[in-house]
């Protein structure tokens, strides 16, 4: 299999999505920006080629699995429908939470290891008797827990190692803690310490093992996943599937990277393309009618109008204030202790119109708490919030040129249904309710497919660049280089 | 507004610092060397005014009438380049500081700020010599309302008088006789007068032609400066290199021996550039592959100048053409000083300025320029504190784009506020756009796969 690699470095998230050299989609990962770049981008792109390991599986599922007289395998191809073993639930969906269980229980591991040599350093000298059995004792737990967390339809609140092990972490040690056993304080400290180091070091990954493990799960049929075992035959095949696909090679032909802050990515300059122009040709690739573009990502807001081939004609970006960009809402959950994602929702119930007029993040956290203590309620303070906050990239977007049609929505705001009916009755006000709006709920790869898209152009030019060093040096572990080899 | 003419940044014409090609004269250097000296001279000739008796006038960049204090021996210091040079010496952000401690506001242009806090700080120059006090403060350019206002704090803190020449607004986008006349009477009823009564002694009028004849003659140079950059690869950047082109034509010199010598020399080292095929200079040497040719509106950033420089040079940009060194003069477009005209030629300069004129006219000359200078785009640095420039540079953006078809790009950042000059930020702009450039010389062809 051979493909194209576009990453997008995000200030929150990095997105790496693949592209075979027809510009169908291969595969998608997504992982935290934590502190170190080249970790991010290697970790995004072991996850896109996960994914895109696990297209191949599902195909191979369907032809192994579906001929088969008894199963009841749809084989319809793509949302996971393949090889139903026992008619509840797809084999492929069942590899993919055993192979997310294997992957979070070897991370839950480089933390215990981490954690442990931590606990050695002298500073911890006074309390190591107390720390270390509760740090087991929260770690046994995080293991033990760990099934229903991936198992099962259970949704999980991120996908994100570090969220998943810091919920548990902070929950088994809230209990040690309440007991007196050790104090709350110096267990978090000692994860935040370690989680940091944890993400920084590149995780050695091997999709073969991983998967093989999650298969050898599935054969012995474990309890929580409702599916009982797999007869002999069957799990037999399975394994023979698992291996092929496991040994499939993919080659990657091309590479481009963007994302924000560029002169700290770790690529080479050559295959460095500016996010503006990513995310209008990606914009546009999702929807071809596209001619102006708002993204509003973690910390800044982007105006761009494209042509008719997905070219930047013009865009507009505020130079001298990041105010009202994605970080704005997440500086309001904090302020109110809730989730980024229920801001929206909250901000709907709103019956009653708040003005707010700043868009400046720490003023309007003040604001907030004004009118909080003035007694008016949550949700019409948010949606006021919202609303000033849209007001802001209506401006940015008339600088721009106005709204053509059609508009595209996207960035880490566009998820954001109070956002997006706001913009909505803007779009309706200013420019007509002629325009259509378009939002992708997988938007947040536009960045990435615009940059995969230019990787495929230089593929055609002749000037393909090269992956980056540390992905082949550092980035993945000799079993994965065997697998793609 | 204004030009750096100074020898604390490395000038477009000096040697790279390491791996410089072979030289191509051995005069190559005359030019920025002649300027060095000048500016030197004058801040020495400023510092020992006051014991040797030579009176001193405050005056600005755009509409400066400064043949007709040479023509008196009145020495003219200019507090705008002052400021901007406080700017590339890291000294800004210190003297804007301490004139927001005396209460004026972070909004306010900042070159005013810088020109008090410098003040305050002791009036050293950015030599390091003592700057005089003014005998007057003449403001002869009245199309920036700031200039009203900062001289109105400067008679406060001087307790000195002020001349004013009030210039009508090319509203029309013409000069006309009328307008002409207005300002010739008021340079003969009001500003001679006043500036005669400093100098005490009567202007010369024979004299004051000499003088003109000197600006014209350099003017013609600079002209040819300018249009050199018509040929490809051009040999000068018309804006990071152009700012040092215009500190003498700008400032105290223009109307003397050493600027027509300075413009004779730059004009023939830019010739010699021209016919060997070379490029411009830029802070790592010389350039040497012209990637894009673009025109730029609006005054540059200071504090990080050569930074600024950089992310364009080192992508192969090259700014063929721009307005902000048409502050102090728009010669390409034909003034020039006339010495069988001299009042009515001064007044012409005056009314003149690029900011003296109305949108359409700056419109139609960036589009001219995009056009005779065959450029790839343009791109607009805008300077919110700066109203003279940044009020309606979005709709020039818009308009020009439909004129001419050809990309724009808008940046933001200030002058000599080292706090507005976002680098990551303004960085990001100017690649997306020079990237979005690239994407349409490649033309339409593409895979949308």
């Amino acid at each position: 299999m051979k493909c194209v690699v576009g990453i997008d470095l995000g200030s929150t998230t990095t997105k790496a999505l693949l592209l075979t050299e027809d510009g169908e989609v291969l595969g998608r990962g997504i992982t935290n920006s934590r502190s170190s770049y080249d970790v991010a981008c290697a970790v995004a792109r072991e996850e896109a080629l996960t994914a895109a390991r696990f297209a191949m599986l599902e195909h191979q599922l369907a032809t192994s699995f579906h001929h088969d007289a008894g199963r009841t395998g749809n084989g319809n191809g793509t949302g996971g429908g393949s090889g139903d073993v026992n008619g509840s639930r797809p084999l492929e969906t069942l590899l993919q939470e055993a192979f997310r269980l294997e992957l979070y229980l070897d991370q839950l591991g480089h933390l215990r290891e981490r954690i442990g040599e931590l606990v050695e350093s002298p500073q911890h000298e006074e309390w190591r008797n107390a720390l270390e059995p509760a740090v087991a004792e929260i770690l046994d737990g995080a293991k033990s827990h760990a099934p229903e967390l991936f198992l099962g339809d259970a949704p999980r609140k991120s996908d994100f190692f570090r969220d998943l092990a810091g919920a548990a972490f902070v929950e088994g040690a809230e209990t040690i803690a309440e007991r007196g056993d050790a104090p709350f304080e110096r267990l978090l400290a000692l994860y935040d310490r370690a989680i940091l180091d944890v993400e920084t070091n590149l995780e050695t990954r091997s999709f073969a093992d991983l998967l093989r493990r999650a298969t050898e799960r599935i054969g012995e049929g474990t309890p929580g996943n409702g599916n009982g075992h797999l007869g002999t035959d069957d799990l037999a095949r399975l394994r023979r599937v698992v291996d092929t696909v496991a040994a499939e090679p993919i080659d990657e032909l091309a590479f481009v990277g963007t994302g924000y802050g560029r002169q700290t990515l770790p690529f080479p300059k050559e295959s460095i393309r500016s996010e503006i122009l990513c995310h209008g040709r990606g914009a546009h690739r999702f929807f071809p009618g596209t001619r102006t573009v708002l993204d509003i990502g973690g910390q800044d807001t982007k105006a761009i109008q494209v042509d008719e081939h997905g070219v930047v004609t013009s865009f507009q970006m505020n130079d001298r204030c990041a105010a009202g960009s994605g970080r704005y809402l997440g500086y309001l959950a904090d302020e109110l202790s809730l989730g980024l994602h229920e801001l929206g929702p909250l901000a709907l119930q709103a019956t009653r119109k708040v003005r707010v007029n700043s868009t400046c993040t720490v003023f309007a956290g003040a604001e907030l708490r004004e009118r909080l203590a003035l007694g008016e309620k949550r949700e019409d303070i948010l949606a006021g919030l919202h609303r000033a906050m849209m007001l802001r990239a209506m401006s940015l977007l008339a600088r721009s040129g106005g709204i053509e049609n059609e508009f595209t929505f996207t960035g880490g705001v566009c998820k954001n249904p109070m956002a997006t009916k706001v913009l909505r009755e803007l779009v309706d006000d200013n420019y007509g309710e002629a325009i259509t709006m378009n939002i992708h709920p997988d938007s947040i790869y536009m960045g990435a497919m615009g940059a995969a898209l230019f990787a495929l152009e230089d593929l055609d030019a002749g000037t393909a660049g090269l992956l980056p060093t540390f992905v082949q040096e550092g980035g993945t572990t000799e079993a994965a280089q065997e697998v793609r080899a | 507004m204004t030009t750096p003419a100074t020898d604390a940044v490395k000038s477009p014409s000096a040697p790279p610092p390491e791996a410089a090609p072979t030289p191509i004269t051995p005069s190559k250097d005359a030019s920025q060397l002649r300027q060095k000296r000048m500016i030197g001279e004058h801040f020495e000739r400023l510092e020992r005014a006051p014991e040797e008796g030579n009176k001193v006038v405050y005056t600005f960049v755009p509409g400066n009438l400064t043949e007709l204090l040479s023509a008196l021996d009145l020495l003219p210091v200019l507090p705008e380049i002052n400021a901007l040079q406080s700017g590339m010496r890291g000294k800004s952000r210190g003297y804007i500081g301490e004139a927001e401690k005396s209460g004026h506001s972070e909004d306010v242009c900042t070159y005013v700020k810088c020109d008090l806090g410098m003040k305050k700080s002791g009036n050293i120059s950015p030599t390091g010599t003592q700057l005089p006090d003014p005998d007057l403060l003449l403001l002869s350019y009245t199309g920036c309302f700031t200039f009203l206002k900062w001289f109105e704090i400067l008679r406060e803190e001087y307790d000195c008088p002020v001349s004013m020449l009030h210039v009508p607004y090319q509203a029309d986008g013409k000069i006309t006789p009328e307008m002409r006349r207005y300002v010739v009477d008021q340079l003969e009823r009001d500003v001679i007068p006043a500036l005669e009564k400093i100098a005490g002694k009567s202007l010369d009028m024979d004299r004051l032609s000499e003088i003109l004849e000197l600006s014209r003659q350099a003017e013609d140079d600079l002209v040819a400066v300018w249009e050199s950059a018509k040929h490809k690869p051009s040999p000068i950047d018309g804006y990071f290199g152009g700012v040092y082109y215009v500190g003498p034509i700008f400032s105290a010199f223009r109307g003397t021996e050493d600027a027509r010598e300075y413009y004779r020399e730059l004009r023939a080292e830019v010739e010699e550039r021209m016919a060997a095929g070379r490029g411009p200079m830029t802070p790592d040497g010389e350039l040497t592959e012209e990637r894009y040719r673009l025109v730029v509106e609006g005054p540059p950033n200071w504090t990080s100048f050569n930074d600024f420089w950089r992310m364009f040079s080192r992508e192969g940009a090259v700014v063929v053409a721009s307005t902000y060194t048409k502050v102090g003069g728009l010669y390409d477009t034909g003034f020039r000083h006339d010495p069988d005209r001299p009042l009515e030629s001064l007044a012409e300069y005056c009314l003149n300025c690029y900011t003296n004129h109305c949108l359409p006219n700056r419109v139609s000359l960036l589009e001219q320029y995009l056009r005779d200078y065959e450029a790839d785009g343009f791109l607009i640095n805008s300077v919110k504190s700066c109203n003279s420039f940044s009020v309606g540079q979005l709709l020039m953006l818009r308009t020009l784009e439909e004129r001419t078809g050809l990309p724009g790009g808008f940046i933001e950042s200030d002058l000599v506020d080292p706090r507005y000059f976002g680098k990551a930020n303004i960085e990001n702009r100017v690649q997306s756009y020079l990237q979005m450039l690239a994407s349409h010389k490649k033309g339409p062809k593409r895979r949308s796969a």
